[in-house]
């Protein structure tokens, strides 16, 4: 006991004092995982909360022949600008791209519209550009509100009631709440943590073979009257203890950054509360076991320190695998899921974020479950470790 | 006290001992001399345990290092070839550390570590971290962690290799102290002289057997060449031959 203490406490010191593995353990994985997240999540909802507000200027041809329409669009946040000089110009415009969309309004419109023949309006845009094409959305949206509009006026002057051609009403119930939606978007945050996680010990788990070996410090270490066994749980535990700190910072730069979100703009209220925090720390660590074992299992057989890093990007990215498969079948969380480590912890998350209340029987699965194959992947580690070939 | 009987190792195909047996006695300095891939590595390696023996014995003061190996290291303070060190740690961290494994006493860690400091002489850079070292400056840290626990058997292999001519002679002058201080000290090499200038004893091993064993007047007399080279030659061609 007391040679893994010693193991574990030089371990901690050596690695407090490399760079990479500090970087990677307190930097990259915490910091780069959220902020990128949050970066992407933000600027999502900038884009998608300020389309229908943002003013649009809207070049039309032929403005001068449909004044109302003009101050309709006007109405609608769509600024009516002057439009190039004619039709083929307005093509050439849209289809080189200086224009986004482009509303030609014929000649024969005022005449139309005042003999109450469909009046031709045309929407030029490039329907294969999809940002163009949401502006193009919002021209033809409104402009069929005006249509709607005018038609209405012209069944009230002929006496008949304009709810007439509106034979359905139309209404979406959206039973998803506020903290459910959120879990769409934070669905994959999960996945950052275990990514974090692993990244805190990464180094750590190269270092105890590969990185020894490398060194040349494996030989003297093992001609040390102490056993092997000692020697690697104590590489183990600091690992762990890495992967803790990692995953610990993580969920802190993770509460702080949702704090910055405009998540109630979308009707989405994650529930991320301190208290989410602390128990999804408690949840997502028995995690770092199985990760530590793993990663020290894959980087023992490895012949180098770099062929070890190659072989570890796979294993970073190894728990997306179940998260993805149930993601996509869509399936719901059942108990045969608490059984696969990193699909547990995941579907455990998004049912705190969603506020939803966690099934205590599938925490207590899924926290055994993983402690249980981190265990075991412990013992064919050090097994492994006694192997003549370690030396390589 | 080193009793090596008759050690078998193979690596697949490949023999790398075929039945090698020589003593170190205590208070004597032995060489392990033969030319490169004679099996000199695999023989330390078998006796600081790292390698398991496919037949035959060693044993470290009595104990044999395959039945009881942990017993075995205890007794041992082994200086791998191109044995690295930590290079975030500092000269004294490095051997505290080793010491701290060997269980040595909490109280007197410090003590031992500045005591070994002092032995080899490396004050000068102990507390900086050995990133950077030269080899000269390795290796004596890394001596200094295989002597931190006071062992009574010294295996080195190769440790001049990569030293300078200054960093020779300071080696040369500890083993020295290590055999009149009663230690039993093993230490193999390739190069003639250095083995010539300082053992009591000689193992010659080639090919993964022990050619000859004797003392350099023992091995003179029985090859009958006056000149130890020529006898070392001579050595390894009787063994060769067969």
């Amino acid at each position: 006991m007391s040679t893994l203490l010693v193991v574990f406490a030089k371990e901690i010191l050596d690695n407090f004092r490399d760079r990479r593995t500090l970087v990677s353990a307190l930097v990259m994985g915490p910091l780069f995982g959220p902020m990128l997240f949050a970066f992407v999540i933000s600027l999502s909802i900038e884009r998608s909360l300020s389309d229908a507000d943002r003013p649009l200027e809207l070049a039309v041809i032929g403005a001068e022949r449909a004044p109302n329409l003009v101050r309709y669009l006007g109405s609608r946040n769509l600024e009516v600008v002057a439009g190039p000089a004619d039709r083929e110009a307005a093509i050439a415009a849209v289809d080189n791209g200086s224009l986004d969309v482009v509303v030609v309004i014929p000649e024969e419109f005022p005449a139309q519209l005042a003999d109450g023949i469909p009046a031709r309006v045309e929407v030029i845009s490039d329907q294969a550009n999809t940002q163009a094409e949401r502006d193009a959305r919002r021209a033809r949206g409104a402009l069929e509100e005006y249509a709607l509009e005018i038609a209405a006026i012209r069944l009230v002057a002929r006496g008949v009631s304009p709810l007439v051609i509106r034979a359905i009403n139309v209404d979406d119930v959206d039973v998803s709440t506020p903290s459910g939606r959120s879990a769409i978007l934070l669905g994959m945050m999960s996945y950052f943590f275990i990514f974090a996680l692993l990244m805190g010990g990464m180094y750590l788990a190269i270092d105890t073979t590969a990185g020894e070996r490398e060194r040349g410090s494996l030989e003297p270490l093992l001609a040390l009257p102490v056993t092997r066994d000692q020697l690697m749980l104590g590489k183990i535990a600091a690992a762990c203890l890495f992967m803790a700190l990692s995953l610990m910072l993580s969920l802190c730069s993770f509460y702080v950054a949702l704090k910055f979100m405009p998540f109630e703009q979308l009707g989405m209220t994650p529930n991320f509360s301190p208290l989410v925090v602390v128990c999804a720390f408690l949840i997502l660590i028995p995690f770092a076991l199985l990760g530590a074992s793993i990663m020290t299992l894959v980087a023992s057989f490895t012949k180098s320190y770099k062929e070890a890093q190659t072989w570890l990007s796979i294993v970073l990215i190894a728990p997306t695998l179940p998260i993805l498969i149930v993601s996509i079948l869509t399936l719901r969380p059942q108990l045969a899921f608490m059984f696969v480590p990193s699909l547990s912890q995941h579907l455990l998350l998004v049912d705190m974020v969603k506020n939803e209340p966690v099934n205590l029987l599938h925490v207590a699965i899924s926290v055994t479950s993983t402690l249980a194959i981190g265990a075991l992947l412990t013992w064919i580690c050090a097994r492994l470790y006694r192997r003549e070939g370690l030396l390589g | 006290m080193i009793v090596v009987n008759d050690i078998h190792k193979a690596f697949g195909a490949v023999r790398a001992l075929r039945g090698v047996s020589f003593d170190a006695p205590d208070g004597k300095i032995t060489g392990l001399l033969g030319p490169n891939g004679a099996g000199k590595s695999t023989t330390l390696r078998v006796l600081y345990t790292v390698l398991k023996p496919d037949a035959g014995t060693a044993r470290i003061d009595g104990v044999d290092v395959v039945a009881d190996s942990l017993g075995a290291r205890q007794r041992i303070g082994a200086l791998p070839h191109g044995a690295g060190l930590y290079p975030h740690l500092t000269a004294r961290e490095n051997i505290a550390y080793y010491a701290r494994l060997c269980g040595l006493d909490k109280n007197c860690i410090e003590a031992k570590v500045a005591g070994i400091i002092e032995l080899l002489e490396i004050q000068d850079f102990a507390d900086r971290r050995t990133k950077g070292f030269s080899q000269g400056q390795r290796t004596k840290v890394a001596l200094a962690r295989a002597l931190v626990h006071d062992p009574q058997n010294i295996i080195l292999d190769e440790p001049t290799n990569g030293l300078d001519v200054m960093a020779t002679r300071s080696l040369r002058h500890l083993i020295l102290k290590l055999r009149s201080a009663g230690r039993c000290v093993l230490f193999s090499s390739h190069v003639m002289q250095e083995v010539a200038a300082l053992c009591d004893d000689i193992v010659i091993i080639a090919a993964g057997k022990v050619a000859m064993s004797a003392s350099a007047e023992g091995i003179r007399n029985q090859t009958g060449c006056d000149d130890l080279e020529d006898a070392f030659v001579h050595a390894i061609k009787l063994v060769e031959a067969e």
